[in-house]
């Protein structure tokens, strides 16, 4: 399907669309129409960060800007402080990842290729807080992380949104390794292979598809996160995140519509064009909260 | 049968493998959890290193305090209205997204899960601005079909302020939904359908003799996980609205956060009692979830 060239693909869709009923097709075009205006909010931010504050105020539900500029992106970018947040982000975001990563794949593995003494409750436990809310632990999270020396610095952050029960892509991994058949792990003992050797070279490897979907989700998760690094960044603002670069954006620039249009623009498209081109991971990490 | 993985020479290796996610389980949510609960007993102000132990007496205090019992009004409020929304609207989605004659589905689902991988904070920004009263596009489109006064701030007024917050939070997460809805239509095997088709059944009636009765374990578990997303909504509120006008959008959680981290003289002990209560309501959804796939097991 996605070899095809442009053309074949219009004719397609032109054969598809003549041979299903009319009633069919108004219902497509019903949705199209619904669908447009459910990501009007987005076409707006982007026409807005293209335009004038003056012209934002003058003329309301006209998209297309009089005159292109560019100028927004460069006053959040710099003057804003964005360039900042936005390296911030990155880096907690990555942490966040990596951390994720080795926690959730070593001890999925283990739940389920490991046979030892209090497994079944080590698993009960965790499944019992899967609904446990950042909110409801953040006072003691930040009181334990103020005590260990973490308050205020990246680590304290990319830890403590790494951290918690995160049973959902635990359960991904014991699930995917559950299916791995038993000879590949007897294969790698004849080699002479070593226990952690196993898990990375051989095992960790073959689990892409479930890693591809805990780094989208957590990527998500960490990126859009306010709560956390809002209260860990109350003494150090020097390692703002997005999210609370925004909320002092908005607090200082209330009145630059096109600046913080053009701020949230760059907050969202790493994980929009992330999310275009790597969809069907997001999708299925969701679904598998009702599957299970 | 026991497998080779826990001989004894590789149980240090199990032990080590264990060890980063019970560290990080434990330091982030067991720990956090107890300690919530033993705060609640302590009368403590953020600037002391400890609390002094007082009983129940911040729990006396909450359920005498207007402020608290209103965060727990709205979060209901909250709850009541947007639960059923997001979840009718949802399914209406999921179905027409199903349906085998339906073009382009893929391409319309696409766009309305987008707004879920979008940052929250972020969507509170925009949306401030699509509801400005006097240039936002709402308020021109609503003015212009008479719908609304001239001027009227739907998020800056007590009436409108909090089923405001809610639509834009149902707009938000609604795609999440979706997906669930579409991944338990898929779970039903095309067979049943043909069979249906063969014996002359209407889409009415098939909707009615299998679609329906093979949803509702489905349709029990969408509607808890909704229920669990409701409670937690913060970062669309505390950048929409920050709990304003006059509490109207406080919700249990704003209330937690501006009570420990925000509020003039801070007090931890007070607000890890509201945390407390707070918990106690996912043990509900929690149990009640339990509950049911026990029955459904049977």
């Amino acid at each position: 399907m996605k070899k095809m060239d442009f053309k074949t693909r219009c004719q397609g869709w032109a054969f598809k669309i003549r041979r299903t009923p009319v009633r069919y097709c108004v219902l497509a075009l019903a949705l199209l129409l619904v669908t447009l205006i459910w990501i009007y909010p987005f076409f707006w931010m982007v026409s807005a960060s293209m335009k004038t504050t003056t012209e934002l105020f003058s003329k309301g539900l006209d998209l297309i800007p009089d005159q292109f500029s560019l100028d927004s992106y460069y006053d959040a970018w710099i003057k804003g402080g964005f360039s900042d947040y936005f390296m911030n982000s990155v880096v907690t975001t990555i942490g966040a990842i990596a951390v994720v990563l080795l926690r959730c794949s070593s001890c999925g593995y283990i739940l389920s290729q490991a046979s030892f003494k209090g497994k079944g409750l080590y698993i009960t436990i965790l499944v019992a807080t899967f609904f446990i809310p950042h909110g409801t632990t953040i006072i003691p999270v930040s009181q334990i992380s103020t005590s260990l020396g973490l308050m205020g610095t990246r680590i304290g952050v990319i830890l403590a949104l790494a951290g918690g029960g995160q049973v959902m892509a635990v359960m991904l991994y014991k699930s995917f390794f559950d299916k791995t058949p038993r000879s590949l792990y007897e294969a790698g003992v004849i080699d002479g292979a070593s226990f952690p050797r196993i898990f990375f070279s051989i095992m960790l490897p073959m689990s892409g598809p479930v890693t591809a979907t805990v780094t989208i989700l957590t990527f998500m998760n960490s990126w859009n996160n306010l709560l956390v690094p809002l209260v860990f960044m109350m003494g150090n603002p020097e390692i703002k995140t997005l999210p609370v670069g925004m909320m002092a954006f908005s607090g200082a620039y209330a009145t630059d519509w096109a600046g913080m249009a053009a701020a949230s623009t760059i907050t969202l498209i790493p994980v929009i064009v992330c999310y275009i081109c790597l969809q069907k991971y997001f999708i299925s990490g969701v679904a598998g909260a009702v599957k299970e | 049968m026991k497998s080779s993985v826990s001989k004894n020479r590789n149980l240090a290796w199990v032990v080590i493998f264990l060890l980063p996610n019970t560290i990080l389980y434990f330091m982030y949510t067991i720990l956090p959890a107890i300690l919530t609960a033993v705060y609640s007993l302590l009368d403590w102000n953020g600037f002391q290193s400890a609390g002094e132990f007082c009983g129940i007496q911040n729990y006396v205090e909450l359920f005498n305090d207007d402020i608290f019992l209103t965060s727990l009004k709205v979060t209901f409020k909250f709850m009541l209205f947007a639960v059923p929304v997001r979840f009718l609207v949802s399914m209406l989605f999921g179905l027409l997204l199903n349906s085998r004659k339906c073009l382009f589905k893929s391409f319309f689902r696409t766009l309305l899960f987008l707004p879920v991988v979008t940052t929250g904070a972020i969507i509170g920004t925009i949306m401030i601005m699509i509801f400005d009263p006097s240039h936002g596009p709402v308020n021109i489109v609503l003015e212009g079909l008479g719908l609304i006064d001239k001027g009227k701030s739907l998020l800056g007024s007590y009436d409108t302020a909090l089923y405001t917050s809610a639509i834009i939070w149902i707009w938000k997460w609604m795609g999440m939904s979706l997906i669930y809805w579409i991944a338990s239509l898929q779970s039903i095997p095309d067979e049943l359908y043909e069979a249906a088709k063969i014996d002359g059944a209407s889409g009415f009636q098939s909707f009615m003799a299998i679609t329906a009765p093979l949803l509702k374990p489905f349709a029990v578990i969408i509607l808890l996980l909704t229920i669990g997303d409701s409670l937690r909504v913060f970062d669309i509120l505390l950048t929409l609205t920050n709990g304003g006008p006059f509490y109207s959008t406080e919700t249990i959680e704003l209330f937690i956060y501006h009570t420990a981290f925000t509020d003039r003289i801070p007090r931890l002990g007070y607000a890890s009692a509201a945390a407390t209560i707070f918990a106690l309501f996912f043990c509900v959804v929690a149990i009640v979830q339990s509950a049911f796939k026990k029955r459904g097991g049977e």
